[in-house]
């Protein structure tokens, strides 16, 4: 019971979706080139993720990891597109032809 | 640079025969035309031709770099490559910045690769190294274009202002690696959130002059500025890290500034009329900032997807709460008064 509500508490306080395997990177230090926020960093052996709470799943990581080490659903962190898309104004939610 | 702003779009079907010219000067008409674009004016029209331009005088061994066919973005790169003999790649992105075209994938992997066939990239350079900017990493799949087209793509840094301390080493530091969301990046966005909100704004103090009610107007037009200007400007410097309750916080401390103390000042005292009245504002304004807030989160430089979807489901309920309680206070506090 407290285990379910300590897991429910921690959902709703998820900030993103980025996951890591180091065991698949080879420290080709490409993720660490691409991010926007410095969330890795290139480490002795493989990257490693230093400011997990930066990311904004912007997607560039995963697209660039020859790997395919990293995956995050990326998206736009817009409420605009998010609520337009929710109510059926806009096809799809990211950025339209007016924003 | 003199170019036209295309309002159709050139698809590139047909191999590139001659390059196209471009030099690194901002004339005034280009300082006219970011003008105009930083309010949002004409905003599919700022279009340069796709395809591969020269810039200078360029030899088969000079720098390639990648663009989009936005003419701030362009402007931006060329103006940034001063002296410098190279070639620019233009993407066609629709007219959208790096950033969002990357986003969008229109600033993508298959877009590259199509367009270096298209202009024969590996004909005009000897060497297979092109310079994106970074931003259109979301897009592109590095690994991909190199087995794809033999280019090898090289990040850049996020600023076409740091291209030329870039090139020196060919490596960017930690800075030239990071997107930033400071004060004047924030205040060039003002005018196109305004923009958005003008028909409302307009409205407002349509609706006031006809009923009479001009200081009701004002009232609520403080209240839209608030959160259109004030709340982008002091966005780092209100506490909690949500972006509801930052502007509940900013819209609470308005409706006390635009209500409560003007009230307050005429009548000179502080009884329930007044503390009702505080509240139903608190309660129809305060949600309006935050919304207004809300909406920023798009314009921003780091507000992820997930953080924004909690914000909405946690907040959304609440707010609307708030200003349909406000409104039915309202309506109530005028019956009562119609009464005696």
């Amino acid at each position: 019971m407290l285990t379910k509500l300590l897991k429910k508490k921690v959902q709703r306080k998820a900030i993103n979706t980025l996951k890591y395997k180091p065991e698949l990177c080879i420290n080709c230090g490409m993720c660490s080139t691409v991010c926007p926020h410095g969330v890795f960093t290139p480490g002795k052996d493989t990257a490693k993720i230093v400011k997990f709470e930066a990311c904004m799943e912007c997607g560039a990581c995963q697209l660039n990891c020859s790997m395919n080490a990293i995956t995050v659903e990326s998206g736009v962190g817009c409420a605009t597109a998010m609520i337009l898309s929710a109510l059926k104004l806009r096809k799809t939610e990211s950025c339209g032809e007016s924003c | 640079m003199k170019y036209k702003n295309m309002e159709i779009q050139m698809k590139i079907e047909e191999k590139q025969t001659e390059f196209y010219v471009c030099d690194s000067i901002i004339t005034l008409a280009n300082r006219w035309d970011h003008f105009l674009a930083r309010f949002g004016w004409r905003r599919n029209h700022r279009r340069v031709k796709p395809g591969l331009y020269k810039l200078g005088s360029p030899t088969q061994e000079s720098l390639v770099f990648a663009s989009t066919n936005y003419t701030l973005s362009f402007d931006a790169l060329r103006s940034s490559l001063k002296g410098i003999d190279g070639y620019i790649l233009v993407l066609d992105t629709r007219g959208i910045n790096v950033w969002c075209a990357a986003g969008e994938g229109t600033f993508g992997t298959d877009e590259l690769v199509h367009l270096i066939e298209m202009t024969e990239l590996s004909k005009v350079v000897n060497h297979r190294s092109i310079i994106l900017p970074q931003l259109g990493a979301p897009g592109i799949c590095a690994h991909e274009v190199g087995k794809r087209s033999g280019f090898k793509v090289e990040y850049g840094p996020v600023r076409s202002s740091d291209l030329p301390n870039y090139l020196k080493t060919r490596t960017a530091t930690a800075e030239m690696r990071r997107v930033r969301f400071n004060l004047r990046d924030r205040l060039e966005l003002i005018p196109v959130e305004i923009m958005a909100f003008l028909f409302i704004a307009i409205i407002v103090i349509l609706i006031g002059l006809f009923t009479g009610e001009i200081w009701k107007s004002l009232q609520i037009l403080g209240i839209l500025i608030t959160g259109l200007v004030l709340f982008p400007i002091l966005l780092p410097w209100i506490p909690t890290r949500d972006f509801i309750t930052k502007g509940l916080l900013l819209g609470g401390v308005a409706v006390m500034m635009i209500y409560f103390l003007p009230a307050y000042l005429k009548n000179g005292i502080f009884g329930w009329a007044l503390a009702w009245e505080t509240l139903i504002n608190m309660l129809i304004m305060t949600p309006v900032v935050a919304f207004l807030a809300l909406n920023f989160t798009g314009s921003t430089t780091f507000t992820s997807r997930t953080g924004v979807r909690r914000e909405i489901f946690t907040y959304i309920p609440i707010l609307a709460a708030m200003f349909i309680s406000g409104i039915i206070f309202s309506i109530v506090m005028y019956l009562i008064k119609l009464r005696s």
